[in-house]
């Protein structure tokens, strides 16, 4: 009985985010539609447009899926951390007031150093189980915010980070089924 | 000695000491979400086949991810806007 429930409660949380990520990604998408609503002329224009659109929409997806999952998560913080401070960034390359930018950068240096102390302790443990692997370490570099994680939070987001991302694509195709019929 | 070394594991920041056992839990758990893994259905895969699996699996989705956005970007262009969305926000909420 207890299992069952697990389970309602779980597939209730994941339609929950698949509802939170389609309303949010569907909404951003229709503002951006909205914004370039008058089509250009030349062909190689709209070829540039439609490569930067994708990316908008591709930061979009990635922006949705984050905020959808919610705070809780640490590798949704880190994608939204970094997209926010890449707005931040672009902001302030075209204000071109570059002191803000390299203050925010030593920020963010000082903040990893300090993380990285932490796996330098456990690395002194021979055991099998926390030897860092070659694996380990191209999961760290592709899950958000892997390279600050303890293994087992390391797996365990892993593991939630494959889950909403396979949402995330069966979503978005079901949409550009929908769009393109 | 022995004190200072189970002193220096504590200081080492996680809350619970990391047994073999939930490693393996953890790393089966993966295991069953990689779709290549799970059609498979042998139980031997080692713990860094599945770490493997997983970078590839991440990867490809990656990947899809970009391709669904590249054809969403054109497909934006050629339609209007209030009929589609009618037509997907009812289609995603059956």
């Amino acid at each position: 009985m207890d299992k069952t429930s697990k389970g309602i409660q779980t597939l209730s949380t994941h339609c929950s985010y698949k509802t939170k990520f389609a309303f949010r990604f569907l909404r951003s998408l229709m503002k951006l539609k909205k914004q370039h609503q008058p089509i250009s002329s030349s062909s190689s224009s709209s070829m540039e447009l439609i490569h930067k659109r994708s990316q908008r929409i591709k930061m979009l997806a990635y922006s949705s899926i984050a905020h959808a999952a919610g705070p809780r998560r640490a590798w949704s913080r880190a994608i939204l951390f970094k997209l926010q401070s890449r707005a931040r960034h672009h902001y302030f390359t075209r204000k071109r007031s570059s002191l803000d930018s390299k203050t925010k950068q030593k920020k963010i240096l000082k903040n990893k150093r300090v993380m990285r102390n932490h796996n330098i302790i456990r690395a002194g443990s021979t055991s099998r189980v926390t030897r860092e692997t070659k694996q380990m370490k191209k999961l760290r570099e592709i899950v958000p915010g892997g390279k600050e994680m303890d293994i087992c939070s390391l797996f365990d987001e892993t593991a939630h980070y494959v889950k909403c991302l396979s949402m995330q694509v069966q979503v978005m195709q079901a949409i550009a089924d929908r769009f393109s019929k | 000695m022995s004190s200072r070394r189970s002193r220096s594991r504590q200081q080492s920041g996680n809350s619970s000491a990391i047994t073999d056992d939930q490693i393996t839990d953890l790393v089966s758990k993966l295991q069953q979400l990689i779709p290549e893994i799970r059609n498979r259905r042998s139980d031997k895969v080692s713990a860094s086949k599945v770490l493997q699996e997983t970078c590839n699996y991440i990867r490809n989705l990656h990947r899809e991810v970009d391709d669904l956005s590249d054809r969403l970007s054109e497909l934006l262009a050629n339609t209007d806007a209030d009929s589609a969305q009618a037509a997907i926000i009812r289609s995603l909420l059956m």
